[in-house]
């Protein structure tokens, strides 16, 4: 296992180093722009294997319209600015035919407007805070109405919560998120001084002050709920905190939207259990697609400890999708694979089938997952059926108005219905 | 409010018929546990409410496992069972009917009976009334918390029988505070007023929720009397003596509140403090004493922590005392890394600041490169043991949580430790001498070049003993060390350079400062707030708080 790990990674440079001299006339060319170094890295570098393994399976299956999938992997090293320069990279250079990359809602509009200059196709798979649609980005992670929205009203219907805190790291996803959030509580019902907001720096460390003051404000009577897009390792130490000033998901639960499988599985678990978490996917659910994924996954890396989540799901959805256009369109050309995307289906591997929407948003189920001791989630709500993806929220007036369509006629990624005008602008 | 009669059904069982329980009811639960595994979530709640109006023994080998999450049931016949994990990774199965032991089986075998928060709410409600009486003085008053915070028919009958009995006084206390809420909500004017009077120096959350949930209902109330206003005269009287009773009760309580809030913040300033003390410490002596930038001082601490994680792997069992391995080995692991360091790239650097923290540096990224190729990109799990968890109840609104505690202790023994070698002993002694004057040191046959080395493998010893600290706080990862690095050199700079003191008051000061900010504006800006009033504060004086003044400071 360990050999060939090792063969497949030192492939990968060679490749990587080779890409100048050794132009192979047959071969579809695959670029990863996930950050392999720096603070992503620990989400990032799992989706850059799974492109992979996706890649060696696809040829393993024969290839992609008789030729080879060939992968072009660079690190943008968790430098917003280097994903723009990464990307006209891999573009312009490497030439590649398709790209599957970003996590940071920053590095993706980063990279976004050299996307559209040297008409690029990228893959974008992770939950985001919505109020885009690129004609040359696929969005295959969850919008706001696919994960917080839903969240919300799980909160207030069946955790009967009257008090909101949403808590969140101090960027561009939580704060739109929070934005849209905020207005679809008052819409409810719920009044200002029953919401509070805080944010926090990235990698934040000393919540005792934060979590003092979401106890107090929890306990006046009314039941309390934290909504947190706390990113990344800062969850770890705000769980701690709750645990040990000694508020149970019982007393004031905290549904998180940044929280999975992966972020679990460097952490005692304990303190967490309860607690919620939204997402479209869970290793936890039992469909044979998705034994079937995690199988693939475990063998590919030669881990048996690793675990799975739900960018991994959008990333496999995303790969499966294109691969499905390119063989419709007969062709990788980018204009043509885009036009085939819109309508391509794949079965979830939670169930249910995913479809791409003309807004370039998927069709998913919503689920919403207790925190258990060994760091899986329970499914405790899940929506009937799957919910397509809303590139402009319903509930910011400055998007209420706005649709995305990039089928024929509209053509456009930010129309406005009430003017019928599409503003060109598209992010 | 559906749960209410089952519960009350409950206790009219277990108080009135505990000894003599029904043939039926013993014979309906195993059909009631049956339908365990196979019953949705929202029909849950009904089913846990039969199983408890059963009131039969076993109700609690049920539920306690239930809401505990360590009920489950054989994938083979459906027999519901509880289960302990053992430490082969083996669950060892117990039928909750009959208590069987049965034989211990793999994870793959047994599946879980699934609950959700409201759920083990429930549990926890229904549970609590059946431990009122319990034997153990404890044990009631968690029950009575439970009790407090979700007040029920059936609690408060038992409470009202329990209370004459009661030996425990706390328990006693609680049991007065539930049953004067009730008479708050529920009594006559005269007897609320009696009730407000008594409750105003109770601090617990509910009590001031229960009081301005009574003054908002009385004023909506009075409001609308006014109109009509055909009340008599006595009674309106009583009713405006209850309106001021509940505002100057609400008032003290809030006043309370704020001395204590005021308190809650100094402990976290100095919890922040004692965490900057840690870090900064060792960089006191390596760059303070010894002028060295170390950039690779932070890393020092992940390894620390990266130790701890170590040990914790190396000796699976000893978790609550893998704390006090870990401290020694940290320090050894860090500062043989210092000496290291120190003999192998910054003695060939001395005199040359700007080479020095280039090449300190680059060491700091390959440490980190390290940790990454060895242990993976990813954050390594550090268990807290028991006795760091939780917190010290100090009164309802006020509690410390005892890692931070431990923490503070620990910072202010590392200091005081410290402080006693540099003082007392004589690598000391060699230690300030060579800082001073290296070359009359010599002089004098001081081996300056071994009191380098040592020096720096002190102050790296003790940010491994930092980074002991850290792994119960912050996420065991590669970029540890980076978090600190930037504040660690502030402290010392604030401080005054080569003053130890100056590290503990400019570190307390920092912390506290930053934590009073806080609340008020948000951790971004307190953040910056610290920063631009200490620039401010070092153009002002550019030695720190506690410059060194003499001939040594030259």
């Amino acid at each position: 296992m360990k050999l060939k790990k090792l063969i497949v990674a030192s492939s990968i440079v060679a490749t990587g180093l080779m890409t100048n001299f050794a132009y192979a006339a047959d071969s579809i060319k695959v670029g990863v722009l996930h950050s392999l170094s720096g603070t992503m890295a620990i989400s990032e570098t799992t989706l850059k294997d799974t492109v992979l393994m996706m890649i060696e399976d696809q040829n393993a299956k024969g290839g992609l319209l008789g030729k080879k999938l060939e992968p072009v992997v660079v690190d943008p090293a968790s430098n917003w600015p280097l994903f723009a320069e990464k990307g006209r990279e891999l573009l312009a250079k490497d030439k590649v035919d398709v790209i599957f990359g970003s996590w940071t809602s920053v590095s993706r509009k980063s990279v976004l407007p050299v996307l559209e200059e040297l008409n690029g196709l990228m893959f974008y798979p992770v939950q985001y805070e919505g109020e885009e649609s690129s004609k040359n980005v696929f969005y295959t992670g969850a919008a706001p109405n696919q994960q917080a929205i839903p969240a919300v009203d799980y909160l207030i219907n069946d955790i009967g919560a009257e008090r909101f805190v949403l808590l969140g790291t101090d960027y561009v996803y939580p704060r739109t998120t929070n934005k849209i959030l905020e207005a679809y509580l008052m819409a409810q019902g719920v009044k200002s001084e029953d919401i509070m907001i805080n944010y926090t720096p990235f990698g934040h460390s000393d919540w005792q002050n934060i979590v003092a003051d979401v106890k107090r404000f929890g306990s006046e009577g009314k039941q309390t709920a934290v909504i947190s897009t706390v990113n990344g390792d800062a969850n770890i130490p705000f769980y701690k905190e709750l645990g040990n000033q000694g508020i149970s998901a019982e007393d004031i639960p905290v549904i998180a939207f940044s929280v999975g499988e992966e972020e679990l599985s460097g952490f005692d678990a304990k303190p967490l259990v309860g607690h919620l978490a939204a997402w479209n996917y869970f290793q936890s659910v039992e469909t044979e697609e998705n034994e079937a994924f995690i199988a693939q996954w475990k063998k590919y890396i030669g881990d048996d400890k690793r675990v799975t989540n739900d960018p991994m799901e959008a990333t496999y959805i995303g790969f499966k999708m294109w691969v499905k256009a390119v063989e419709k369109a007969g062709t990788t050309d980018v204009d043509a694979v885009e036009q085939a995307m819109i309508g391509i289906a794949i079965p979830n591997l939670t169930g249910g089938i995913a479809v791409m929407n003309p807004n370039h948003h998927l069709s998913k189920p919503v689920l919403i997952g207790e925190i258990q001791e060994d760091g899986q989630f329970e499914v405790v709500w899940e929506t009937p059926d799957t919910v397509i993806g809303d590139a402009w929220s319903d509930f910011l007036p400055s998007s209420k108005n706005l649709v995305s369509d990039w089928t024929a006629p509209i053509k456009c990624g930010n129309f406005d219905v009430t003017t019928a005008k599409c503003s060109g602008q598209q992010f | 409010m559906l749960r209410l009669l089952p519960l009350l059904l409950l206790f009219v069982m277990s108080f009135n018929a505990s000894a003599a329980v029904g043939e039926t009811q013993q014979s309906v639960l195993p059909a009631l546990v049956e339908q365990l595994p196979n019953t949705k979530l929202n029909k849950m709640a009904l089913l846990i409410e039969q199983i408890a109006a059963t009131s039969t023994p076993q109700v609690s080998d049920i539920l306690q496992p239930l809401m505990d999450g360590d009920l489950y049931y054989l994938k083979a016949n459906k027999r519901v069972v509880s289960v302990f994990k053992n430490q082969q990774k083996q669950y060892e199965l117990t039928d909750v009917l009959t208590a069987e032991v049965l034989p211990a089986v793999s994870k793959s075998a047994i599946k879980k009976v699934r609950t959700n928060n409201r759920l083990r709410g429930q549990i926890r409600d229904l549970l609590a009334n059946l431990d009122l009486t319990n034997a153990d003085a404890d044990t009631r008053i968690a029950a009575l918390k439970q009790l407090l915070d979700n007040p029920n028919q059936a609690g408060l009958s038992a409470v009202n029988k329990l209370i004459k009995s009661e030996k425990d006084d706390d328990a006693r206390e609680l049991m007065s505070v539930i049953l004067l809420l009730d008479q708050l909500e529920t009594g006559t004017i005269s007897e609320k007023l009696s009730a407000a009077k008594q409750l105003g120096d109770r601090l617990e959350p509910t009590v001031k929720n229960a009081l301005v949930k009574e003054l908002d209902r009385f004023s909506t109330e009075s409001t609308s009397n006014d109109s009509t206003s055909t009340d008599n005269d006595s009674s309106s009287a009583e009713a405006k003596e209850l309106k001021t009773v509940l505002t100057n009760a609400i008032d003290s309580i809030e006043q309370q509140a704020s001395v204590f809030s005021l308190a809650e913040n100094l402990f976290f300033g100095l919890s922040l403090g004692s965490v900057l003390l840690l870090a900064a410490i060792g960089l006191a002596i390596t760059f303070g004493v010894m002028g060295v930038i170390n950039m690779a001082h932070g890393e020092m601490m992940m390894l620390g922590a990266y130790t701890t994680y170590v040990i914790q792997q190396t000796f699976p069992n000893l978790i609550e005392y893998s704390l006090l391995m870990a401290v020694p080995a940290a320090f050894l692991v860090s500062g043989f890394v210092g000496v290291l360091i120190e003999r192998g790239v910054i003695r060939f650097l001395k005199g040359r600041p700007l080479e020095t923290l280039l090449a300190t540096f680059g060491i700091s990224l390959i440490l980190q490169q390290l940790v990454r190729s060895v242990f993976s990109p990813l954050n390594r799990q550090v268990e807290a043991p028991q006795w760091m968890s939780g917190s010290l109840e100090i009164n309802p609104i006020l509690s410390l949580t005892y890692n931070r505690l431990y923490i503070i202790l620990f910072a202010l023994m590392v200091f005081f430790s410290l402080l006693m070698i540099l003082k007392n002993s004589s690598l000391g002694l060699h230690v300030r001498a060579v800082s001073q004057n290296r070359d009359m040191a010599r002089a004098l046959s001081v081996k300056s070049s071994w009191v380098d080395a040592i020096t720096f493998g002190l102050g790296s010893g003790i940010a491994g003993v930092a980074g002991v600290a850290l792994s119960q706080l912050t996420n065991v990862g590669p970029n540890l060390g980076q978090a600190y690095i930037i504040d660690s050199f502030l402290v010392v700079v604030f401080g005054g350079v080569g003053n130890l003191w100056g590290t503990l008051v400019a570190a307390m000061t920092m912390g506290t400062f930053n934590k009073i900010l806080e609340p008020s504006m948000g951790p971004v800006l307190a953040n910056i707030i610290v920063l631009v009033s200490l620039v401010l504060f070092i153009q002002k004086r550019p030695k720190g708080l506690f410059p060194q003044k003499g001939r040594a400071a030259e």
